[in-house]
């Protein structure tokens, strides 16, 4: 062994985005910390759309943002362009979307790693973990040193024996043209980790000058732009537009005629790809009667010339590319900069872990983002936050930190794929959750703020401002409760112009908000008496007595999905002690080693009936161990 | 035992104890796991009559055996995976039902058509949250606006269909616990007479004194097929015998709790001015009664007119000498069958938790189509519909979210 450094508490294995929050979670709650990246230029990487937020993913977002995480900041930082998608289609789905100046991106997350107390931003690529009888003691990097740590956080991305596909060529890559992770995959092997490979692809970048706008159509962003994160007050910028354009009829002969030139089906590629984000090729075999598809022209950056085009991944050969690319509206002349490829990986199996992101059977080895199966930046950054959190917390020996379904998409989405597991890249989707009306955007740090304040990740300043937003939603709920208009000529005169029923006796301001057509601002014309408050408060105001009625339904449905949450299994429980059980139940079960009732009935292969065996056992155990108790 | 499972062997159970031969019996052995329970079942069966069979069963209990409590069997079936939850559930009605006509209705749910049936309506349901949901998740992809109105026709059909599940539960119950059926009238109208002529036995205590019968009789009978308890009550009328008095009481009680009444008047006194009171008693349970009009043989039409005029539908009858008792059994079976459900061809619900849970299903269906009209958002509306496919995912045992992602991801086209 080479030179021995000294000892951290947490280490962290890759700079992408989950790596990111990983590392600076950890740090700002105290733990000293080192985070690894194979090339300092690489650090938050976009190697695929540049982009943050979406469907789910704003959601996402929001709540890293409200735990205490960066990457709502650094985006806000760095968009150049917001939007807000869904607002036509109700509060439980309003998301936001930015395109990103990815180089901007990139300087800004790792300056902010650079400056953040207690953490060690360091480049090596780490080859090796050390663990001893089954408890991680820290990492060897490639030139042979040794970092011991308490707890370590993998967060490998695609690296792990990477390897690009473009049509017949294949090679060992990471993204971006970068180098892949040879080395690691084997170490975990050789401690028993099992890995699997998964598949992903971006598609071909073009240069700007090259492109025929002319014969796009043209979509601009939203003013005012609503930011990500709920410390940013205000952002005032020039945004740039996003392009739509849909494939043609050429396009699909060429890619029908070249099909058996496609890896995905030549045999070539063998990891699992995600169904929700096929390649064209798929597209065109899977939905042949689809007479077009949509594909978006987005910008790289302010700084950049390179145009991306989002929908039309591919792992053609490079003369189909060609051909297909050029076959679209605008993009005749196109100059390809990057061809688009399809990219194998190394990942886990994550039901191998528990739901605090830490490996079952290795004590302090955690892991997070696309290692674990998942897809997508947000993704990545929400358990990476997480696993920091948690590593964090081991050290300071105490519990970890689980967020359930009912609290976030944080909770759903590492739920899903611990408990659930994936058999292709996971994916956040806003049908994944069942308490979608509660998890909305809006309300992440009404969620989530206190519980990054107890854990420290919130400050005190940012704390005081949280609860003061909180009271003014609660004041001007009350105020509105109380306040009723008399059934004046003016109040009617108000109504008729909005297109709703006059009034003959007097209404409280607070039945008429929950009208469907009348909106918080324009209560301002009939209201002398309102007050001077900031978007996010009157929006909050209004989604809550809007939708009173099913918020308190949902609400009610999370009091019963608690019930069995809160059921906690014993550790030590014995599964084969249990009779009754089938026999996929008891291995599912021994093997998963669930950690609620809750969490147990969402286990595939565990039946409803198995859980009513497993409460009358536990039942009972409880009746025996308080027995002897007592 | 040392022969194969799956096969009948004979022998004799003979008392260790006394070497006394008991019976000469067949002895069925089902291994596991190709039992009813999964687990070695042994069955004996032996020679009719109450006697031998308590002295095999007192032989067995003595050497250790013990008897299976109510549902065992069928508890143990579920636990140990060999049936699932709607199966167990009609087996239990299965054992519970009186009469051929409810056993076919347990039989055919636990062959799955009742989940059959549920699972064509989750299905579509899901189909529909996909459809909205893909609208949801994927606002940027020009998929086919959908509009609830597209959707709304399906939910009609599917609430119409719940709705007759539902209501199927009341001819389910009646199926399982028999029709309710109260006789009333006043004294010596007839009323245990008629209790006797439909069960066939002479078990009310009849005489020509009015108020003999002071308490309520009950009576198992079966109509073609259909379960029925006879309550025959005490005379309704106006009494200063406190005995009586409470039998009254009891009788409108019976009343009230009734699937159906039967009204008998006495073709023999007319309509008297106690008949005009009991009729103002229950005249608010009209919907359910039949009017009955016993003795036709000892009277003329001039009396019988009387009663017509007032009551313009009657079943004429004479217990004595057996006549209109069929047009009587026929309109009590009409009157079971007033939801016109034909148990031959529609799943019925007979278990008051799958009851339940359809009609929460019905309920939320109900809201989604109402908040489309109030003009709510899709969220808020795939909120409820979502909901009615869970319930009726917990009768099925399906969990809905996953396969809803499912549908998303198999019939839309997304990517990147």
């Amino acid at each position: 062994m080479g030179f021995i450094h000294e000892s951290y508490d947490v280490i962290v294995v890759g700079a992408g985005h989950a790596g990111c929050e990983a590392a600076l979670a950890a740090a700002r709650m105290g733990a000293k910390t080192a985070i690894f990246t194979m090339n300092l230029d690489s650090i938050a990487n976009m190697p695929c759309n540049p982009n943050i937020g979406g469907t789910a993913k704003g959601h996402l977002v929001r709540e890293i943002d409200a735990l205490g995480g960066e990457m709502g900041r650094c985006a806000d930082k760095t968009l150049i362009q917001s939007r807000t998608l869904n607002t036509a289609k109700g509060p439980a789905v309003y998301s936001l979307r930015a395109q990103i100046d990815r180089r901007s991106y990139q300087r800004e997350m790792k300056h902010t790693l650079e400056l953040q107390e207690n953490l060690h931003l360091c480049q090596a690529e780490i080859v090796e973990l050390v663990i001893k009888d089954n408890k991680v003691e820290g990492v060897i990097t490639h030139i042979g040193s040794f970092f011991p740590a308490k707890t370590v956080i993998l967060t490998t991305g695609t690296y792990l024996k990477g390897r690009i596909i473009i049509g017949d060529v294949t090679y060992e890559a990471g993204p971006d043209g970068l180098l892949p992770a040879k080395s690691l995959s084997e170490s975990l092997k050789r401690h028993g980790i099992e890995l699997r490979r998964f598949k992903t692809g971006t598609p071909a970048r073009i240069n700007r000058r090259s492109i025929d706008f002319s014969k796009m159509i043209e979509q601009p962003g939203d003013d005012p732009i609503v930011p990500f994160s709920f410390e940013t007050e205000k952002i005032e910028r020039e945004q740039v537009s996003c392009y739509l354009i849909y494939s043609t009829e050429e396009t699909h002969r060429i890619i029908r005629e070249n099909l058996h030139r496609s890896p995905l089906y030549s045999g070539v590629i063998e990891g699992i790809g995600p169904r929700y984000c096929p390649s064209f090729e798929d597209k065109i075999v899977k939905f042949a009667d689809k007479e077009r598809h949509q594909i978006f022209v987005e910008p790289m950056g302010l700084d950049t010339e390179e145009i991306y085009l989002q929908g039309f991944s591919t792992s053609m050969p490079e003369d189909v590319q060609y051909a297909m690319i050029r076959s679209l509206p605008g993009l005749e002349n196109a100059q390809i900069m990057r061809y688009a490829y399809a990219i194998e990986y190394d990942c886990i199996n994550p039901t191998d872990l528990k739901l605090s992101l830490e490996f079952k059977k290795i004590d302090g080895l955690f892991s997070a983002g696309q290692i674990n199966g998942s897809s997508g930046y947000e993704e990545a950054a929400a358990q990476g936050i997480m696993a920091g959190i948690n590593a964090a917390l081991k050290v300071q020996g105490k519990e970890p930190l689980i967020l359930d379904r009912s609290q976030a998409y944080i909770g759903v989405l590492i739920d899903d794929l611990v408990t659930k597991g994936t058999n292709e890249p996971y994916r956040m989707m806003t049908s994944r959750a069942e308490y979608r009306l509660h998890l909305r955007q809006d309300n992440a740090d009404a969620r989530l703020t206190p519980i990054g304040y107890k854990i420290g990740l919130i400050s005190e300043e940012r704390y005081q401002k949280f609860l003061k937003k909180q009271k003014a939603i609660q004041d001007e709920i009350e105020r509105l409760r109380k306040k009723t208009v008399p059934p004046s000529e003016k109040i009617n005169e108000f109504l008729d112009r909005h297109n709703s029923s006059r009034i003959v006796s007097g209404i409280k301001l607070y039945d008429l908000l929950k009208r469907p057509e009348i909106t918080y601002d324009m209560l301002k014309e009939i209201d002398d008496e309102i007050p001077d408050l900031p978007n996010s408060v009157t929006d909050e105001v209004s989604i809550l007595i809007k939708y009173e009625g099913y918020i308190a339904k949902q609400m009610q449905q999370i009091e019963q999905f608690k019930k069995m949450e809160e059921k906690i299994i014993p550790e030590d429980i014995n599964y084969d002690e249990i009779k009754g059980l089938r026999i996929e139940a008891r291995q599912k079960l021994s093997k998963f080693r669930p950690r609620s009732l809750g969490q147990a009935s969402r286990i595939s292969g565990v039946s409803p009936a198995d859980i009513s065996v497993l409460v009358i056992y536990l039942n009972a155990l409880g009746r025996r161990r308080n027995g002897n108790e007592g | 035992m040392e022969y194969p499972s799956h096969t009948i062997r004979y022998g004799k159970i003979i008392d260790p104890d006394t070497n006394e031969v008991i019976d000469e019996v067949l002895i069925s052995k089902m291994a596991a796991p190709r039992s009813y329970t999964t687990e070695d079942v042994v069955e004996i069966n032996c020679h009719g009559g109450f006697i031998t069979a308590k002295r095999i069963l007192d032989l067995l209990f003595r050497l250790g055996i013990r008897p299976a409590e109510a549902g065992e069997f069928t508890k143990r079936a579920f636990i140990n995976g060999r049936i699932d939850l709607v199966q167990a559930e009609a087996i239990t009605d299965l054992i519970g039902s009186i009469t051929e006509k409810s056993s076919k209705v347990a039989l055919s749910q636990l062959e799955g058509r009742l989940s059959g049936k549920l699972n064509r309506i989750r299905e579509s349901l899901i189909d529909i949250l996909a459809r909205i949901e893909v609208n949801l998740d994927y606002p940027e992809y020009d998929f086919e606006e959908v509009t609830i109105n597209e959707c709304a026709k399906t939910i009609k059909s599917i609430i119409a269909e719940l709705g007759n599940l539902v209501e199927s539960f009341d001819y389910g119950k009646v199926l399982r616990e028999g029709l309710n059926v109260a006789i009333i009238g006043k004294p010596n109208a007839g009323k245990s007479s008629l209790l006797n002529r439909l069960s066939g036995k002479n078990r009310a205590i009849v005489t020509d004194i009015p108020g003999t019968t002071r308490d309520i009789l009950e009576e198992y009978v079966n109509i073609q097929g259909l379960p029925v308890k006879l309550l025959d009550t005490a005379g309704l009328r106006e009494t200063a015998d406190v005995v009586e008095k409470i039998g009254v009481e009891k009788a409108l009680e019976a009343v009230d709790s009734a699937d159906l009444v039967l009204f008998v008047l006495d073709a023999q006194t007319g309509f008297e001015k106690e008949d005009g009171e009991i009729l103002e008693k229950v005249k608010d349970y009209s919907s359910k009664i039949l009017y009955v009009v016993n003795k036709t043989d000892k009277t003329d039409e001039e009396k019988i007119n009387e009663i017509r005029i007032r009551i313009p539908e009657v079943i004429e009858i004479s217990v004595l000498e057996d006549h209109g008792i069929d047009v009587l059994e026929k309109s009590i079976l009409e009157h079971a069958n007033k939801s016109r459900i034909d148990t031959d061809n529609q799943v019925i619900i007979t278990n008051a938790r799958h009851k339940m849970l359809l009609a929460e299903a019905l309920d939320s269906l109900k809201t989604a189509l109402s908040a489309a009209d109030g003009g709510m958002t899709l969220d808020l509306i795939s909120m409820d519909i979502k909901n009615a496919a869970e319930k009726i995912g917990y009768i099925t045992g399906h969990e809905i979210t996953e396969e809803v992602v499912m549908n998303i991801f198999e019939n839309f086209c997304i990517g990147k």
